[in-house]
């Protein structure tokens, strides 16, 4: 747990940057006269440099230790025992890789038609709040950063959505307003007993991992903390605020809630909740386990019957997200780490497909299935990006989506057998919509309105290239992303073990068969 | 020379990633050209790692990477895949006899394929597309066989799936080829969870997924029904791929791709996967017994079904469609039945000829502008005479005349199910009956009889021109196929028992025959019960359709839509489901989840007093008041920051 240091500040960098760009954009306002294509590529630029940075932590991140990297540590506040603590591990990591990633995409790929100066600084607001909260180690740091991801994409709902913007916007802020304020006393609370066990009051994850709680208070504190959680990721059943804050909300807005924001939910759940109640954790385990089965379940058959591309995509989210909170609730290393990855891939690929449908929208004006048809034949290129992105989303194996469904599944079954089969249907329906969508969309002869649709620019080509082509690497290679979590991952789950003095299955970590040795060359298979 | 192995599949892939690049500037038809030859390449390296193997003694002829084996030069893995705790997958290669005999007829066939559709895909507006899609089914199909874990089999298994997925619904503007692409790969999916709980099964019991370390452990497996349901998972999963009962419906549908993918992934290759699969885990079903009887029974009746669908069809190639299914059924009745060598045998001698077939269907369809209705056929003999021969030649060796490549491989089955039980023995043997007229029939309606092509079709349908010969590039396939259809048998002959398949691949499977235990009596007897049995139905049939084309009485309505199947499903499972997912969406999601959520909304909003404006000004008020005071409180922290 001796993080290495450097010397350069690199977290409160990455985190301020954005900001500072926002606030940059912002005052811009008094130049009225400042075009807005240097607006737009000033934000491309800064997003970009914050890309750079957050590659650059990922390349000295070090694969040896579980513990947190790069802290910077700031004491503030005294009286209040706040710090300005940051820290990334290898559950963080690629969160802030993943947010890094999507924001230029979304500042180049999904550009607005009105003020785009309002909307370059929101967004970069917003990119500063997303990268703070995952690199946030202090809780009420973490709680700031947090609610701060609110306010942004409130503004980018109301202002820049569609017909029912007000209505989903509100309800959006409302609904997650309304869980956090759970997390906030959970918060308080834990640091007070914390201070009474020890006469410290501090916010510092690393300290408040010590707390001892009453199993009832543990129980509670833990229900607290997941109710925020639960509403943002969204789980079932705390997910109706999502298909509409993800249909009514701008393309970019989509992308940035469903991939990033999203992910709090349950990066909340496994930094917080299980370091801070590993046993209420482990006991409240089977509750959420079943959650996560029947949002797996529920969402995939709710997006069958689903006509508006939009929606059908916020309701395979839930589902993926089930699949995080399964993978999570196994605490096996290849359950939680295949959730951990499934945050990254799912967050990739809903970027990719809100992305797309995005510019189908630009082209055609509509998501109903039922007015497109035949897009393959004018709009090939499109289709073959589409085609990864969904397939990729269904689980097909050499593309990234299915490395973490499989974990995760595997995983799951070592713990917690029928959970595990239930949620292998999931399997099942996620191609029966996406499959159904793609058919009526792209499939078919191609009538007049939609036989003009424009195929992709060289401009969409660029943006929309790199995200394909992390989709099929992290397919065929994810070892480089693995190795980087699984240290984290294997601290984790110990520490989970630990605490509540159970082991998990031997297959998990150790495996039967490495124990025997088993020779390289011919071994006959029949008797 | 083994190293020659592993350029076995990236030769495909190669030409994938070059025809996925460059195609659209390379254009037809040098395209085709770069995608058969890089199948060629494959073939070669297949046809010099065979002859590494062979030099091998019978006893060593493994090639593998265990669990611990580095990866790159001297191991035989490409990289790790999966690093995870104890799950630490490779994409490595297990070469021997097994992966060996199927890569060899698996590259084999597919260059022939290639080298077809050069002429049939002529003109099409996808031309390069279609070679793109060809080239990574290889490449998929190649990893699917050699890979030296589930795992990465899986990888290839769930990738010929999404090129059939591609292929079939290639001409997507039609509806009905869209339909049943997708159609394909649900079915598929469905009996691929079972491929996905088989290895989480094994996984947890084992702790690895590396074939030859979980055969080593299989001690593991037993007892509380592990390796039954291991085994059976598996088979889920093989009915899907390979078209068994009760997912064998979308084979006869992806007949809407082009012929030459139905003659190479619809016949010859990926739909024999499951049948791989199956011999590839032969000692873990050796371990269960029941299972056998079930993977028999099912292989046995799927084997019946289908034939006696294929005796009613019209189109020419559904009619050969439910043909591959009641074949596939003979290698599943022969995997129950313990005879792993006999489902490999008939494996390789049904690629040879139903690929031919396919082949020569696809001839008679292109000579007629796409007709695939056999009773517009009709007369093709004389103006379609390569075709013919070779048709013949196919004909013979599926309806398994002696001595032609399907009496040797199909009597082998027979045989060990004698053995086994006279129950399926029976039903194996009616199915050969109905198997030779089927095919006698589809041959006589094809071939001979009133040319009806040049009449005007009952539903008004112009006549045809009359048909053409195939150019140079597609009958040279049809002619190399005819010859391995003619005398593949050879390979394994009855009273040979030195230098044949069976010795070939006897370290894979053991010897456990039930063939062995009879005497050579007994097996002359059946061998002349199957040559029998073959030559009575092309008799009957000869009588009934030499001449006719239309026999009501013979096709009734229940073997035409496939025993009212695909209905029983829609009724049973389809529309439930979508009336439950439409439920779901509008009753439980918007009224009970949601109406709880507004619910509340209302609740606090006609509770609070002056909060009525929630709508409109108060929470941009909100949210204002919440950006003013965090901006203070970040520059409160910042300046903290800076100055302590």
């Amino acid at each position: 747990m001796t993080p290495a240091t450097h010397a350069f500040p690199y977290l409160t960098v990455l985190v301020l940057l954005p900001a500072g760009g926002a606030l940059a954009v912002a005052l811009s306002g008094w130049a009225r006269s400042l075009p807005r294509v240097v607006v737009e590529w000033f934000g491309i630029a800064v997003s970009l440099a914050t890309l750079g940075l957050a590659i650059a932590v990922a390349a000295l991140f070090s694969t040896t230790t579980g513990g947190f990297q790069f802290v910077s540590d700031h004491s503030w506040a005294s009286g209040l025992g706040v710090h300005w603590q940051l820290g990334v591990d290898g559950i963080s990591l690629f969160l802030v890789l993943l947010a890094a990633v999507l924001f230029p995409i979304v500042l180049a790929g999904a550009r607005t038609r009105t003020d785009a100066r309002s909307f370059v600084a929101w967004m970069l607001l917003l990119e500063c709040a997303c990268l703070g909260s995952f690199v946030s180690i202090d809780l009420i740091l973490f709680f700031f950063f947090f609610e701060l991801t609110l306010v942004p994409s409130y503004f980018i709902i109301s202002g820049w959505g569609y017909t029912r913007r007000a209505y989903a916007a509100v309800k959006f802020f409302v609904y997650t307003f309304a869980g956090s304020a759970f997390l906030l006393v959970g918060i308080l609370v834990v640091a007070f007993a914390h201070k009474e066990q020890t006469g410290v009051l501090t916010f510092s994850l690393q300290a408040l991992e010590h707390t001892h709680f009453s199993s009832a208070g543990g129980i509670l504190l833990f229900l607290a903390f997941t109710a925020a959680f639960a509403v943002k990721a969204p789980l079932f059943p705390f997910h109706t605020w999502s298909p509409d804050a993800y249909a009514e909300a701008p393309t970019g807005g989509s992308m940035v809630i469903a991939a990033v924001l999203a992910k709090l939910g349950t990066y909340g759940i496994l930094q917080f909740d299980l370091r801070l109640f590993p046993q209420p954790s482990v006991d409240l385990a089977p509750l959420l386990l079943t959650l996560a089965v029947i949002g797996i379940l529920y969402g995939a058959i709710v997006a069958c019957a689903q006509r508006d591309l939009k929606r059908l995509v916020a309701y395979s989210s839930l589902a993926q997200m089930g699949f995080v909170a399964l993978g999570i609730f196994a605490f096996t290393t290849e359950g939680v780490t295949g959730g951990v990855l499934l945050m990254l891939n799912h967050g990739l690929i809903t970027a990719a497909l809100f992305l797309l449908i995005g510019w189908i929208y630009e082209r055609r004006q509509t998501w109903q299935v039922s007015e497109l048809r035949g897009l393959q034949a004018p709009a090939p290129v499109m289709a073959g990006a589409f085609t990864i992105a969904m397939l990729a989303s269904i689980g097909l194996p050499g593309l990234n989506g299915f490395v973490s469904e499989f974990l995760v599944l595997s995983g799951t079954f070592l713990t917690h057998r029928w959970w595990a089969v239930v949620a292998t249907a999931g399997v099942v329906f996620a191609a029966i919509y996406l499959l159904w969508a793609y058919q009526q969309v792209f499939h078919g002869k191609v009538d007049l309105a939609n036989s003009r649709t424009r195929d992709l620019s060289w401009a969409e080509r660029m943006v929309i290239a790199p995200l394909i082509v992390v989709i099929v690497f992290l397919g065929i290679y994810p070892k480089p992303v693995l190795d980087r979590i699984t240290p984290t991952v294997n601290a984790l789950v110990a520490r989970v073990d630990a605490a509540t003095r159970t082991h998990q299955p031997p297959a998990a970590d150790r495996g039967f068969a490495a124990r025997h040795s088993v020779p390289t060359t011919a071994k006959k298979g029949a008797s | 020379m083994l190293h020659a192995a592993f350029l076995m599949p990236l030769f495909p892939l190669a030409g994938f990633v070059v025809l996925l690049g460059f195609g659209r500037r390379i254009g037809e038809p040098i395209a085709g050209w770069i995608g058969t030859l890089a199948v060629a390449g494959s073939f070669v390296s297949a046809c010099v790692t065979l002859a590494g193997l062979a030099n091998q003694p019978s006893g060593a002829r493994t090639l593998t990477c265990s669990d611990s084996c580095s990866s790159g030069a001297g191991g035989h893995a490409f990289f790790t895949w999966i690093p995870v705790g104890a799950l630490h997958v490779k994409a490595a290669i297990l070469l021997d006899p097994l992966s060996m005999t199927m890569c060899m007829f698996v590259t084999g066939v597919s260059m022939l394929i290639h080298l077809y559709s050069v002429g049939y895909m002529k003109g099409d507006r996808d031309f390069t597309k279609f070679f793109v899609y060809l080239n990574a089914f290889v490449f998929s199909m190649l990893v699917l066989v050699m890979s030296s874990n589930l795992l990465v089999t899986f990888v290839g298994w769930e990738g010929v799936g999404v090129c059939s997925y591609w292929l079939i619904s290639f001409w997507f503007h039609r509806d009905s080829a869209a339909s049943a692409g997708k159609k394909a790969f649900i079915y598929n999916r469905v009996g691929d969870t079972g491929f996905l709980l088989a290895m989480f099964l094994i996984f947890s019991k084992t702790g690895t997924l590396t074939y030859l370390s979980v055969f080593a452990h299989r001690h593991l497996l037993a007892g509380g029904g592990a390796a039954t349901a291991a085994v059976l998972l598996l088979f889920l999963a093989a009915t899907g791929k390979s078209a068994q009962i009760p997912l064998f419906n979308w084979l006869p549908d992806a007949m809407e791709g082009p012929t030459p993918v139905s003659a190479l992934i619809h016949a010859a290759t990926m739909v024999t996967a499951g049948v791989y699969l199956l011999c590839r885990v032969n000692p873990l079903l050796g371990m269960s017994p029941d299972a056998m009887w079930v993977i028999a029974a099912i292989g046995g009746a799927t084997a019946f079904v289908a034939a006696t669908v294929a005796c009613a069809q019209q189109d020419i190639k559904k009619a050969l469609a439910f043909s591959t299914v009641s074949q596939i059924g003979y290698m599943v009745l022969a995997v129950g039945s313990g005879a792993y060598v006999a489902a490999i045998f008939l494996m390789v001698c049904h690629a040879f000829y139903k690929g031919l077939l396919f082949l020569g269907s696809g001839s008679v369809i292109h000579g007629l502008e796409d007709e695939q209705d056999m009773k517009r056929m009709g007369g093709l003999r004389r103006l379609m005479p390569w075709t013919f021969v070779t048709f013949l030649a196919g004909w013979l060796a599926l309806a398994a005349i002696p001595p032609f490549s399907g009496f040797w491989a199909k009597g082998d089955i027979l045989t060990n199910v004698y053995g086994k039980t006279l129950v399926l023995y029976a039903l194996g043997l009616l199915t050969a009956l109905l198997t030779s007229y089927y095919m006698s029939r589809i041959f006589f309606l094809t071939f001979t009889g009133r040319e009806r092509w040049s009449a005007e079709a009952p539903d008004g349908r112009p006549p045809h021109h009359p048909p053409h010969e195939a150019p140079w590039v597609m009958r040279a396939p049809l002619v190399v196929l005819a010859f391995f259809a003619v005398f593949a048998g050879a390979v394994n002959l009855p009273w040979v028992h030195v230098g044949t398949l069976g010795q070939w691949l006897g370290p894979v499977f053991g010897n456990r025959l039930f063939a062995a235990h009879e005497s050579a009596g007994q097996q002359i007897g059946l061998s002349i019960a199957d040559g029998v049995v073959a030559l009575a139905a092309v008799f009957v049939a000869w009588r009934v359709w030499r001449r006719m084309s239309d026999q009501p009485a013979l096709e009734p309505a229940f073997l035409q839509r496939v025993w009212y199947w695909d209905n029983v499903y829609d009724a049973a499972v389809g529309r439930p489901a979508q009336a439950f997912a439409r439920a779901c969406a509008v009753v439980v999601d918007g009224r009970l989840i949601d109406g709880a959520v507004n619910g509340i909304g209302r609740l606090v909003r006609s509770t609070g007093d002056g909060v009525r404006r929630v709508q409109t000004g108060f929470v941009r008020n909100y949210v204002v008041g919440i950006v003013l005071g965090m901006a203070a409180i970040l520059v409160f922290m910042l300046s903290r920051t800076w100055w302590s």
